[in-house]
């Protein structure tokens, strides 16, 4: 295979699709060599463009037909690598798939192509007091195809769900292209629970080309308390009270002193420069409900030491609030040079622990670490200070990382809460599952896409992979399923 | 040998270490293997006449009895598969906790039965299915194997969710020997509104209000009947409350309705009229599909998502008007020689077939209720 024009395969793919559809010249490739894990850079074959489903499945007919392997990307905005090209790979662009073909609200349903930004959603039911739940932070650029790949979360989650929660169904392709319809505007389908299977699969198991998401009633009315503490164990068990007591946050985040510090300098939301740990707690619902709420979740936050406490008293003040958290990975980005966002979950009850491991950690791998954190879900975005342009500090800083994910492993929790494994962090899963269960996700991703051509070596390492970290023995020599691509 | 632990050493990273209760369970299924036999898992065996009768010799899980592990402030509860389903909401209910999905308690219904049924109760349209709750499993496979996908946490994308595809797998991909759930606080105060309306009106006002920022936690229409729930906090409710209007239903009386699953009868009742009465259908449908009054629409649940007809119609006719509106039926009770499950398009099917393969590869696993593929 070769990027040379007049190549037989880019001349099948140029034929499969419209006149501007195909890149293939380095220049032009150029933005496709990464997604949001920049370190990792590669050129693919080509870029295909299509600008409907059928162009997508003649895409993949071609690259099946040759053996070529097809990466699935929507805004590049993934954080894990999955979306990382491979200089033998055709990467298949779903952006141009951006129609949203229907939204039926009295169904409250919408029914949209992959390429449709999340944000898009949202604004797309506005009109009728209806939106889209899960709300990642990159929301006004990932795609929903991105999301159902990753099974994305937001600040919001705790409450709504996360994309799995929220997507009733999907149209799809699957690597030879054939056509795959599972589930719709019904509750649920027959067989198998297949679109469980297909969300947070990370291109590897289909094409995604359609989706039918769920549209919630836009609550009436959103308020947030802000609340700073002296310790991070304060804040920790203020958390476990606000759940202990029976309430379930509509967001509920929380920020180290660094994080703050950085968010501060950057929005100037007003969050006090002097606290530990601060904490953000959303209620939303009718102004009864909110009224009730917000008063109990400021009483427990009270009880468990809260030094100050700030409630939004205008929709201005509370999106201004929540803009600091928002704004938390550039802000940070803003005083290191380069940072490595992790994305390990854990049982709420050793966050200080975990967190006082980070603290040591970040001393013996001799980098800072500033701590982002979905705390009602128990999900930490450790951010690991680094400089690219400094030899040795991006392996310092993904040993640093794969560190945090043990402790995050040890402590009854997992190494990816919301951004997926893609290429970044292999290593870890074999950390968290043993051959078996690799192998039996390695035999699930057979069992769609036999040949191997889908987003192949991301996601799930191999066993070998996993051996050579000590983490997996495999005997003698011998082989699980040999027939599996190593490394 | 095809056992991967024949292949990889020991070691604590190469495979999970089985409870002795595990351990005998995972030598019936190696042993099944080998002499080819079928077995079906038993949880509580309430018998039910889903799928007829069951093949092969029966594996119970009477024996993973337990709650493993319950932190009312993580939201979650691990409990083993074999615990009746009465000891783990009575768990919940003493920190005033439940499970979301609300699923119907039947006498000795257990925690694996109702995660293999998948079977979500009323609240499912506004809190989620069973799927949508469970968190990981610990997996028994058909080559006797002891696997464990998702975990103890809330959010886990690591590893494709196959803990997620063991809801509603009927036991066909393995025993699930002990599952992690997500819960939920009780509501402050729940009430139940009643209205008399037709199917058609029920279904557009349910509908309309579902679009609404109302603590709704069910809406249902049965024997001429809207039955509106809310839940909450007393403030919320009680606000709620007055713009919805309707009757009021005492307490216990509302919390019967619920309990029988959008008013179906006992089960009992279904089991000993299924001679007289016609057929049970149960169809997933677009939530505004239309009244199927004249197709033998006997109640609306899911706030019009699900369907249940008595209908003596042959199986392809339900099945095709199911298709047609969007949505698939399932034989739910009655003599019907037809599949149980709605059959499944072949690209589909065929996925099915592999993914059984991949799980249960020398078939240990009865399949009778599992027939769509
Ligand atoms: C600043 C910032 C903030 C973020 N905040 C959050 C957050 O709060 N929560 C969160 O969960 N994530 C967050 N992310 C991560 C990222 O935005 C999500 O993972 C998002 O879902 C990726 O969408 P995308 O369209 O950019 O997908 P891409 O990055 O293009 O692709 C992601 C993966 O999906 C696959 N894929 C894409 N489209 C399809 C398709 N149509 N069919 C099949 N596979 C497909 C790709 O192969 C790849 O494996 C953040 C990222 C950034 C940069
Ligand atoms: C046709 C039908 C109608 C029903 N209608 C109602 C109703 O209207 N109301 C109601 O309340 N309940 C109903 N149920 C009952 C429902 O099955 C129960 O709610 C409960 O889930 C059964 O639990 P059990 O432990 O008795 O399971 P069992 O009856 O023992 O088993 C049910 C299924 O689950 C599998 N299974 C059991 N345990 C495991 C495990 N650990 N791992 C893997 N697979 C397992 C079995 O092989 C079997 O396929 C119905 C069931 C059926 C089949």
């Amino acid at each position: 295979m070769d990027r040379t024009p007049g190549s037989p395969l880019l001349l099948q793919l140029a034929a499969a699709l419209p006149a501007d559809g195909l890149i293939a010249d380095a220049e032009r490739l150029s933005p496709y060599a990464s997604d949001g894990l920049s370190m990792y850079r590669e050129l693919p074959l080509a870029v295909a463009l299509p600008q409907t489903a059928a162009e997508a499945q003649s895409v993949l007919r071609v690259c099946h037909a040759a053996g070529v392997p097809v990466i699935a990307r929507g805004a590049g905005t993934g954080l894990a690598g999955g979306a990382l090209p491979r200089s033998d790979a055709v990467v298949l662009s779903l952006a141009r798939l951006k129609r949203i073909v229907r939204v039926d609200p009295l169904a409250r349903v919408a029914v949209v192509e992959p390429g449709v930004r999340n944000a898009a959603i949202s604004e797309a039911a506005a009109a009728y007091g209806l939106y889209y739940a899960p709300d990642p932070s990159s929301q006004i650029a990932c795609t929903i195809g991105g999301n159902v790949a990753e099974n994305s979360g937001g600040v919001h989650c705790l409450k709504y769900g996360l994309t799995v929660h929220n997507v009733m169904g999907v149209r799809g392709l699957l690597a030879d292209g054939s056509e795959l319809v599972i589930g719709g505007a019904a509750p649920d389908a027959s067989g198998l629970d297949v679109l469980a299977l297909l969300i947070g699969s990370e291109g590897l198991l289909a094409v995604i080309t359609e989706v039918t998401v769920r549209l919630l009633p836009r609550p009436r009315v959103a308020q947030v308390v802000m609340a700073s503490f002296a310790s991070v164990e304060d804040a920790g068990d203020a958390v476990a009270g606000i759940i202990g007591a029976g309430i379930i946050p509509a967001g509920l985040e929380m920020m180290d002193a660094l994080a703050t510090r950085a968010v501060e300098d950057f929005v100037h939301a007003g969050y006090p420069l002097d606290a530990a740990a601060i904490l953000l707690a959303e209620s939303d619902g009718t102004a009864d409900e909110v009224a009730d709420e917000i008063a109990r979740i400021e009483a427990v936050c009270r009880q468990h030491g809260a030094t100050s406490l700030t409630t939004s008293q205008s929709e201005a003040q509370r999106l201004k609030l929540w803009a600091g958290r928002k704004a938390a990975f550039p802000a940070v980005g803003r005083i290191t040079p380069d940072y490595y966002c992790m994305d390990g979950t854990i049982p709420k009850k050793h966050l200080s622990a975990v967190l006082r491991r980070i603290a040591e950690l970040s001393e013996r791998h001799g980098l800072a670490c500033a701590n982002v954190f979905h705390a009602g879900d128990g999900n930490l975005h450790p951010l690991i200070f680094y400089n690219a342009n400094q030899s040795g500090d991006l392996e310092r800083a993904e040993a640093f990382g794969l560190d945090i994910l043990r402790a995050c492993v040890e402590a009854g929790g997992t190494i990816t809460g919301e951004h997926g494994v893609g290429v970044e962090k292999l290593d870890a899963m074999c950390v968290q599952f043993v051959a078996p269960e690799l192998a039996a996700f390695h035999a699930v991703k057979a069992a769609f896409d036999p040949a191997g051509v889908l987003n192949p070596g991301k996601a799930v390492p191999t066993l070998h992979r996993c051996a050579e970290m000590g983490a997996v023995h495999v005997h003698g020599g011998q082989v699980l399923h040999p027939q599996l691509p190593r490394f | 040998m095809d056992t991967l632990a024949s292949q990889i050493e020991g070691g604590a990273q190469t495979a999970r270490v089985a409870s002795p209760e595990e351990a005998l369970l995972a030598d019936a299924v190696r042993t099944a293997a080998a002499e080819g036999r079928v077995l079906h898992i038993v949880g509580g065996g309430s018998k039910v006449g889903l799928g007829g009768v069951p093949r092969g010799s029966p594996l119970s899980t009477s024996a993973l009895s337990g709650i493993v592990d319950y932190d009312p402030a993580e939201l979650v509860v691990t409990v083993r598969a074999g615990t009746p389903l009465a000891v783990l909401q009575g768990e919940l209910a003493r920190h005033g906790q439940m499970l979301p999905f609300e699923p119907p308690d039947w006498p000795g219904a257990t925690v694996g039965g109702v995660i293999a049924s998948g079977i979500s109760g009323p609240r499912r349209p506004f809190a989620g299915s069973v799927r949508d709750a469970l968190l990981g499993v610990r997996l028994l496979d058909g080559r006797g194997q002891v696997l464990q996908f998702g975990g103890r946490v809330m959010k886990n994308v690591a590893g494709f969710d196959l803990f997620r595809l063991q809801a509603g797998a009927w036991g066909r991909l393995g025993v699930v020997l002990e599952a992690s759930f997500r819960v939920l606080p009780r509501p402050e105060s729940e009430v139940t509104v009643t209205q008399r309306l037709s199917a058609a009106e029920a279904l557009e006002r349910m509908n309309r209000l579902a679009g609404q920022p109302l603590p709704l936690s069910a809406a249902a229409h049965v024997g001429g009947v809207l039955h509106l729930r809310v839940s909450g906090s007393n403030a919320g409710v009680t606000a709620a409350l007055s713009s919805l209007g309707g009757d009021r239903l005492p307490v216990d009386v509302a919390a019967a309705f619920w309990a029988s699953s959008a008013g179906l009868p006992p089960a009992a009742a279904i089991e000993s009229d299924a001679s007289v009465a016609a057929p049970l259908w149960r169809l997933a449908v677009p939530s505004t599909t239309r009244s199927l009054a004249a197709e033998g629409e006997v109640a609306i649940d899911w706030v019009g998502g699900l369907r249940w007809l008595r209908s003596d119609a042959p199986a392809e006719v339900v099945r095709a008007l199911a298709a047609g509106l969007g949505g698939h039926a399932a034989a739910w009770r009655g003599n019907l020689a037809c599949p149980v499950m709605h059959p499944l398009d072949p690209v589909t099917a065929q996925l099915h077939r592999r993914l059984f393969a991949v799980f249960d590869p020398h078939s240990v696993f009865d399949h009778g209720r599992f027939d769509a593929a």
